[in-house]
């Protein structure tokens, strides 16, 4: 499993080299990689290579951090280090996040029993001791990891902002470190990357919209485009951002019903609502809020707090509803643009 | 402001008997779930639960139960049409390098 032969740099990362100190500061090229990430561009090759480093001047008393190989975590965790000496033990998470890795299994027990022999960490380190982020417990059984490396794992804190209040009071997390956010900044991040999603698949529709407009009696405009980008925004963007002050529970809820609000604000402005384009209207009412109910339902993935079980339970009750409405929408839209 | 999600929604139970009340899910549950009491730990929040598994594998007397997995309804949709587990991530093009 953690095989990453074809992940070694030509720089050979399997000799016994001395180990390498990193910075905490980031330089410009840290924080143009972190932006292009959140936008999609190579996010799934921004990687560290797995093993051993050195922040400060770490000796055999140094505590030890375990973390990820993805660089954007890596990055947030050496900026939040300025003057500590500890030592870092990347696991090969094939580049993915601490949290993500743990739901899969790759920041697991095995990797990380593994690393600890990879990098003959009991030759660096005098002591006994593994400090890992809290949210790596979903897949590192530390128990497990005492008996077969004799290293006691120790959780963290969640975030990397509160790794030096921790070890300033002994070692001991508060509540409020225990505790997963999802602040409106947090949200926000996430975004670009549903925008872009959404954007793909976008222009399959256009693609399909603009054959249509070859025969069309009323073709699609600027205006249909606006409508339907306004859902897209308001299911991909607004909803997310907005999160917790949308009422209902159900992602699926809150997405349609600001793309509900949004949609007849906006075909309304159009006045479309006039009897001669009256089936346009309805058709964009039924059409559009289902496509922002969907498109909001798949951000149960990036947020910090939903369950499988929920979000089965949220999908089983919505999905029919959302097909059914974006279906006879769909139909209306039809029926106006080739009838006229 | 508290995000809360679906009620009674969520597969965890504590098996009272087996819990020797060691404290290891308090440390490990992201959302508060877990509480010490008495030295037991018994769950006092269970709709925070989001069934991350953290607590039931890091529950050295085995007491916590829960269907662990990732809530993500892509992934979910996903795992329909390959009959796979749901997993984490949006890596189509993942794979090693």
């Amino acid at each position: 499993m953690s095989e990453n032969n074809c992940c070694c740099p030509s720089s050979g990362c399997c000799g016994t080299s001395a180990i390498q100190t990193v910075s905490t500061q980031l330089t410009f090229q840290d924080r143009l990689g972190a932006w292009k990430v959140r936008w999609g561009i190579g996010r799934m090759n921004y990687t560290v290579d797995p093993g051993i480093y050195a922040v400060g001047n770490p000796d055999e008393k140094s505590p030890v951090l375990v973390s990820a190989n993805y660089k954007l975590t890596f990055d947030t965790l050496r900026r939040h280090l300025s003057g500590v000496d500890c030592w870092l033990l990347l696991l090969d998470t094939k580049g993915v996040n601490v949290w993500c890795a743990a739901g899969k299994g790759t920041f697991g027990t095995d990797e990380l029993v593994e690393r600890i022999k990879a990098v003959g960490l009991s030759e660096i380190v005098a002591h006994k001791k593994l400090y890992l982020p809290q949210l790596g417990a979903p897949g590192v059984n530390a128990h497990e990891v005492r008996q077969r490396t004799g290293f006691f794992v120790t959780f963290g804190p969640v975030r990397a902002i509160d790794i030096k209040p921790y070890i300033a009071a002994g070692y001991i997390a508060t509540k409020e470190m225990r505790t997963v956010r999802f602040t409106i900044w947090d949200r926000l991040v996430l975004t670009p990357i549903e925008l872009i999603a959404a954007a793909k698949v976008s222009l399959m529709v256009f693609g399909v919209l603009f054959l249509i407009n070859l025969f069309a009696a009323r073709p699609f405009g600027f205006l249909d485009f606006l409508a339907y980008a306004a859902a897209v925004l308001i299911g991909t963007v607004v909803t997310p951002v907005l999160l917790p002050f949308v009422p209902g529970k159900a992602f699926a809820f809150k997405g349609w019903l600001l793309g509900a609000i949004g949609t007849v604000l906006i075909v309304w402005a159009y006045g479309w609502f006039a009897s001669s384009t009256l089936l346009l209207a309805i058709g964009y009412t039924l059409s559009l809020p289902a496509l922002a109910a969907f498109l909001a339902m798949n951000f149960t993935g990036a947020s910090t707090y939903t369950s499988p079980s929920g979000v089965l339970k949220e999908m089983k009750t919505s999905l029919p509803f959302i097909a059914l409405s974006l279906l006879a929408g769909i139909v209306l839209i039809l029926i106006k643009t080739i009838i006229g | 402001m508290r995000h809360k999600y679906l009620k009674n929604a969520t597969t965890l139970s504590l098996i009272a008997e087996k819990c020797t009340g060691c404290g290891k899910c308090t440390e490990v549950c992201p959302h508060g779930v877990f509480d010490m009491d008495d030295g037991k730990t018994p769950i006092v929040h269970k709709d925070l639960c989001m069934e991350c598994g953290a607590c039931a594998l890091n529950c050295p007397a085995r007491a916590i139960e829960v269907n662990a997995g990732v809530g993500c309804a892509t992934a979910i949709i996903k795992s329909w049409f390959t009959g796979e587990e749901p997993t984490c991530g949006c890596s189509d093009n993942g794979g090693c390098c």
